[in-house]
């Protein structure tokens, strides 16, 4: 080998680059604890912490408190999740192991539809659902995560399975396996690790999915926490501190269920080989 | 053996089961893809309002965005120069970042989660709630750059800085695009650098001789996904520049295109403005395909080897 930076450099810099990265971060925490007047200090934690920020911040709707806009986008998180992983699952396996006629066509669609820009569809499919009714509920919001998860999320599966040796499948189609006994048995434990991915991604892809709770959430009731967050700022005169402590709090849900799996994180999508 | 000629009389007679596994995809796309799209198409060509039938108007929507709405033109120009500096900054950023995190260091795998972590959450209107607060006229930014002796202006409310500040937030979101090149870096085999070392090559031929090479078909991915996301930009400028910002220096189409059909209800000319940014990414989508053939480099027998 070359010359190399030692070890102890390599560490420093790791660790400066860190904390440049976190820093924003860090100055968050401290920030939601300030009051308005200390807020544009550089000091990272205030004189006196005024915890009173979260407690206000939680209550600041008269009619509603986070509690409840928390427990509306966790229920419909359930549902995103659930309705991802498992048809996802399914459409990746019958892309992935089943020779079908036109399989190769309806494949490169699904490719295609990747690059499709949301808002060419987003108009007749506001039309639709609000001829319906279903405008200012979450049917909108959930729904299109049970068609499959989103291309995406279908492709990287697809990927993953193709990576798992075919004697599997034929072994257990000799012992008389069905189709849906080999998905069931064998595929479907096998694919856990990118199962996770799928989920870590669609739980923090539709928190953040601004756009779709904007356009069909409308009643405060049915609020996610981000609409709730917006409301906030709408506000004639924005407290900022109360402000930054709930979004702080808004994040922590995605923060736990990243530290939790992060070890599948790179590796899920390390493994299903996304080349070519 | 007899595992490979059952799999062959298998594929004799057609098996429909498959259908059965993509029935969820296959209903999704023509009612929620594929439906839509002809309908907007459709819908391009009228005046429609949501309370009364649509009314067909030719080509009024396409002649009304070129002939007479500056703000069309406006919020085009706003959203090219985002994509085009967002873009080339965000994967160079991403590829540097992977390039540091891709190597074997004690205690990685911390460094990548407090790396890592922060941009995850990028795109959420928590974090842009934060930005608005960091980079407002008495905001942080602006007290760290006093230090230095430097006067920062409110660079969220300064028609000049704007769109820039919403670009360095688009880089901060660098994760997943990361994520991807990390992927990439790490299906590189070893070999290839060690024999490369015994040639005597230096750390930068190495970079541009196989790291590069070997990762184009990984970035030529990212660089069509990254374009056809940057041009749907829509919570950054929605929430920290609300009503398209300071002078309408972050219009962005996406803003724009909501405007039209959810607040003016103009249903129509909204479904035009989306086939016109379709045509765009269609167009540049097509071009980056003919382009790949000069810089995208594709292993013959995938090198898969760990």
């Amino acid at each position: 080998m070359t010359i190399r930076p030692s070890r102890l450099l390599q560490h420093l810099f790791m660790i400066a680059f860190s904390l440049l990265m976190l820093y924003p971060v860090i100055w968050w925490l401290g920030a939601s604890l300030k009051e308005t007047a200390e807020m544009s200090l550089p000091t990272l934690w205030p004189s006196s912490p005024r915890w009173e920020n979260y407690s206000e911040g939680w209550r600041f709707s008269s009619e509603f408190t986070f509690g409840h806009f928390f427990a509306n986008t966790l229920l419909m998180e359930v549902a995103n999740v659930a309705g991802g992983v498992l048809t996802a699952a399914l459409v990746a396996f019958g892309f992935a192991r089943l020779h079908f006629p036109l399989r190769g066509f309806w494949f490169s669609i699904m490719l295609l539809t990747l690059m499709l820009p949301g808002q060419v569809t987003i108009v007749p499919q506001y039309i639709l659902y609000n001829n319906i009714g279903w405008v200012d509920s979450y049917v909108p919001l959930i729904l299109p995560h049970f068609f499959g998860g989103g291309a995406f999320f279908i492709f990287l599966l697809v990927q993953f399975i193709r990576g798992l040796p075919r004697d599997l499948d034929d072994a257990a189609k000799i012992d008389g396996a069905s189709v849906y006994g080999i998905f069931g048995r064998i595929i479907l434990p096998l694919i856990k690790p990118a199962l996770v991915t799928v989920a870590i991604f669609t739980f923090i892809w539709s928190w953040d999915d601004f756009f779709a709770q904007v356009l069909y959430l409308s009643s405060v009731e049915k609020f996610t926490v981000g609409l709730a967050l917006r409301m906030f700022i709408d506000q004639f005169e924005i407290k900022w501190g109360q402000l930054l402590a709930m979004s702080l709090l808004s994040v922590i849900p995605s923060a736990v269920i990243f530290f939790f799996a992060q070890k599948h994180f790179v590796e899920g999508i390390a493994t299903t080989g996304m080349k070519g | 053996m007899t595992a490979r000629s059952a799999r062959r009389r298998a594929k004799k007679r057609i098996d429909w089961s498959g259908y059965v596994f993509i029935s969820p995809w296959l209903v999704g796309f023509l009612l929620l893809t594929l439906w839509p799209i002809g309908q907007s198409f459709y819908l391009s060509f009228t005046d429609y309002s949501l309370l009364s039938e649509p009314v067909w108007v030719g080509l009024d929507n396409y002649a009304r965005m070129f002939g007479s709405d500056p703000t069309f033109r406006k919020s085009l120009s706003v959203t090219f120069a985002f994509v085009l500096f967002s873009v080339p900054l965000k994967l160079l950023f991403s590829l540097l970042v992977a390039m540091l995190l891709s190597r074997n260091l004690r205690g990685m795998n911390a460094y990548r989660t407090a790396i890592y972590f922060p941009s995850l959450i990028g795109g959420s209107i928590a974090v842009a709630a934060l930005w608005r607060n960091m980079f407002g006229k008495d905001g942080y930014v602006n007290h760290v750059l006093a230090w230095f002796g430097i006067e920062g202006t409110g660079w969220i409310s300064n028609p000049d800085t704007a769109l820039g500040t919403l670009i360095l937030l688009n880089t901060w979101q660098f994760g997943s695009t990361m994520v991807i090149f990390l992927a990439g870096l790490k299906q590189i085999p070893q070999e290839l650098y060690e024999s490369a070392s015994v040639d005597g090559a230096n750390p930068v031929r190495k970079f541009f001789h196989i790291t590069l090479p070997m990762l184009s078909p990984v970035m030529f991915f990212n660089l069509i996904l990254g374009i056809i996301g940057s041009f749907q930009m829509f919570t950054a400028s929605f929430v920290i520049t609300p009503r398209g910002g300071p002078m309408q220096s972050t219009y962005v189409y996406a803003v724009f295109l909501y405007e039209k059909a959810f607040k003016h209800y103009q249903m129509g000319y909204a479904s035009a403005l989306a086939w016109i940014l379709l045509v765009i990414v269609a167009v540049l989508t097509v071009l980056n395909f003919l382009a790949s053939r000069y810089w995208v480099f594709y292993e013959t027998d995938g090198g898969k080897s760990k």
